[in-house]
């Protein structure tokens, strides 16, 4: 304790603020608590139990089924899939975007977020009536003669790719926007002035500094992919299995809760997995966006 | 690195660049001689970036010419200007080190490895960072990212050196340090250079000629010691040191203040009419009786003083009601000439330093 006037008031006065703070907090704690932490308790605990209430690993030893790996590589397949795309395609959107006036900026900035206010369940639909057999994509097709029999682009895993790359392109062009607009424009200049061309300064110092708003965007897009069910539920037909719908067909139409914990409890410690991996690779800092 | 071997002559002609209807350059020209360093001096907002930023390359003017020796640039994209800049911010690369910075120019233009780190290591040297090539940018204080800044502009032997405002991101007393440094660095490579800012004393301690700069035209151009002793207009005297004005008539060439008339010094010329005299703090004496014949009197009341260590402030308030500040050095028998508050006081100022600037448009 340090000595001195006032020495024992500051300290008090010191502690007090903190305890207000934690007092802040506290709400959110709870909500936290009850809401999240409590019901994956609950889940872990059912996966190990069977329906007598004993002990049991059959539910992860189940998973090991060709039904279970297929859906599980599925799973991996379509979201890796749907990421890259929308890197390919969200990255020259975010730079087009860094890049225009102010009102050309905003015109872009609806477009992409207008699919962000609309319903999930809107959309999806939507995609289902354009890419059907006798929808305006292939209508448009078979029309202009660039294919004579309508393409087979839903109830499958294009259509699933399709809508599903739709639906996360914002994800993955917000955080690259953002890492975009924060390159001073003088780093590009530097490296022209030192007599980088266009394209090199593009790829050898613009694209670094944007590396953390890509990775941003690619593990947001990933593991929200890997969770997905309504999109491919509704695009694949039933034909493309997610994991997120093994999960419902073990509530739904076995009622097995013990399995579809088991399943939860897997997707939650592989998503947990990959961000901690690309915490360890690239530091958890640059994934909120602080450099 | 040899010293000035390529260093061009750069020739600005009637460069105009306009934003909507802001003109922020009106039909500039300088000519800037191989191998010296010359500063555009203005406030923010005179055209003295946009200037720069048209010889990098960077903004393209509606019209113009800019050349460096035979070479006409205005078309020429900054990459293949070879000039080297050092920017406000710095602009070092976050994702490389300090040699990787450094050294970066020096890759761009396929240098082999071995003589990339020797060269890298010769430009740290110059700036006195030896040994610093492995640290990270972020590792660095303010004066060790400026001179690797500075290092990272030269090492290619650029034809040209641009510098905007580098200095403005450090404490007074590194400033001043790093003044001299650059002033010692330009020495030694006699690089053709082109400095902003809007720091009179820095302009006056670097440049071999300042080009002071106000709303896209060029005010002035001279050596510091022209600039600041023979200000040509009101503007320049105003930016460059500090200044008061007095209004004088000027009649069949002679000047009158109040009424008493003042000596100019030999190589100056009145034209008639309303005219400002310009006085500064430094050049302002105390009249007391002796050893002042041929100075020009001023008289005034004095109103206060304020003491600033090396030198007292002593505020006169004169005919007219114009005030002026006087500045003398606080040497005792300098302070013990001084009047107190309230006492009359006659100042007395050189024929040589009684300069005077047009009376155009300004109270």
């Amino acid at each position: 304790m340090t000595e001195g006037p006032n020495a024992g008031a500051l300290a008090a006065a010191e502690r007090g603020e903190r305890r207000g703070l934690f007092l802040l907090c506290t709400p959110a704690v709870l909500l936290i608590s009850i809401v999240i932490f409590l019901p994956i308790g609950w889940l872990f605990a059912l996966s190990f139990t069977t329906e007598q209430g004993g002990l049991t690993l059959e539910h992860y030893a189940r998973m090991l089924h060709p039904a279970y790996t297929k859906s599980f590589q599925t799973t991996f397949e379509l979201s890796f899939l749907v990421t890259a795309i929308c890197a390919a395609l969200g990255y020259p959107l975010a730079y087009l975007m860094s890049q225009v006036s102010a009102v050309w900026r905003a015109m872009i900035f609806v477009s992409v977020l207008f699919p962000f206010w609309t319903s999930l369940l809107v959309r999806t639909y939507a995609w289902l009536v354009l890419l059907q057999r006798r929808g305006l994509v292939n209508t448009w097709l078979q029309e202009t003669g660039i294919v004579d029999e309508p393409l087979r682009l839903v109830h499958n895993f294009t259509g699933t790719a399709i809508g599903m790359t739709h639906i996360m392109l914002p994800f993955m062009v917000l955080p690259l926007y953002a890492a975009m607009t924060a390159v001073d424009r003088d780093y590009v200049r530097a490296s022209a002035s030192l007599g980088a061309s266009p394209l090199k300064s593009f790829w050898q110092v613009f694209f670094p500094l944007t590396l953390p708003g890509l990775l941003a965007g690619v593990v947001l897009v990933f593991v929200l992919c890997l969770g997905f069910y309504v999109t491919p539920a509704v695009l694949g037909g039933g034909r493309v299995l997610m994991w997120s719908m093994s999960i419902e067909r073990s509530v739904a139409v076995y009622s097995d809760w013990g399995a579809a914990s088991a399943l939860g409890v897997v997707l939650l410690v592989v998503t947990l997995a990959i961000l901690w991996v690309m915490n360890r690779l690239f530091g958890v800092e640059r994934f909120i966006g602080a450099r | 690195m040899k010293p000035g071997v390529t260093a061009p002559p750069v020739a600005i002609r009637e460069v105009t660049k306009t934003y909507g209807r802001f003109r922020a350059l009106d039909a500039v020209s300088l000519d800037i001689a191989a191998g010296e360093f010359v500063t555009l001096l203005g406030p923010s907002g005179s055209g003295k970036t946009t200037l720069l930023m048209v010889l990098a390359g960077f903004v393209r003017p509606d019209a113009g010419s800019i050349r460096f020796g035979d070479t006409e640039m205005v078309l020429t994209p900054p990459h293949r200007r070879d000039i080297g800049i050092v920017f406000q911010n710095y602009a070092l690369f976050p994702h490389m080190t300090v040699a990787g910075n450094v050294g970066y120019p020096l890759r761009l233009r396929r240098i082999a490895k071995a003589e990339i780190a020797r060269r890298v290591e010769e430009a740290l040297a110059l700036v006195q960072l030896q040994g610093y090539g492995e640290r990270r940018v972020d590792q660095l204080s303010g004066g060790q990212r400026q001179r690797v800044a500075l290092a990272r502009a030269i090492v290619f032997e650029p034809r040209i050196l641009l510098m905007d405002e580098p200095l403005s991101a450090l404490d007074k007393k590194l400033r001043e340090q790093m003044q001299i440094e650059i002033r010692q660095l330009h020495e030694r490579l006699g690089i053709t250079t082109v400095y902003v800012t809007h720091d009179q004393r820095e302009a006056l301690t670097l440049s071999d000629r300042i080009a002071v700069i106000d709303k896209g035209r060029f005010a002035q151009i001279d050596a510091p010691a022209r600039l600041y002793e023979r200000p040509a207009t009101r503007f320049v005297a105003d930016f460059v040191g500090e200044s008061h004005f007095l209004p004088v008539e000027v009649s069949a060439g002679v000047v009158r203040l109040g009424g008493r008339p003042l000596a100019l010094g030999a190589s100056s010329t009145a034209r008639d009419g309303a005219a400002l005299l310009v006085v500064r703090p430094e050049k302002l004496d105390v009249i007391d009786g002796q050893d002042t014949a041929g100075l020009n009197r001023i008289d005034g009341v004095v109103e206060g003083s304020v003491y600033q260590g090396e030198s007292f402030l002593l505020q006169v308030r004169v005919a007219g009601g114009v005030r002026v500040t006087m500045r003398q050095p606080t040497r005792r028998e300098a302070l013990r000439r001084l009047p107190g508050t309230g006492e009359p006081i006659t100042l007395g100022l050189h024929p040589e330093d009684t300069i005077l600037v047009a009376a155009e448009g300004t109270p």
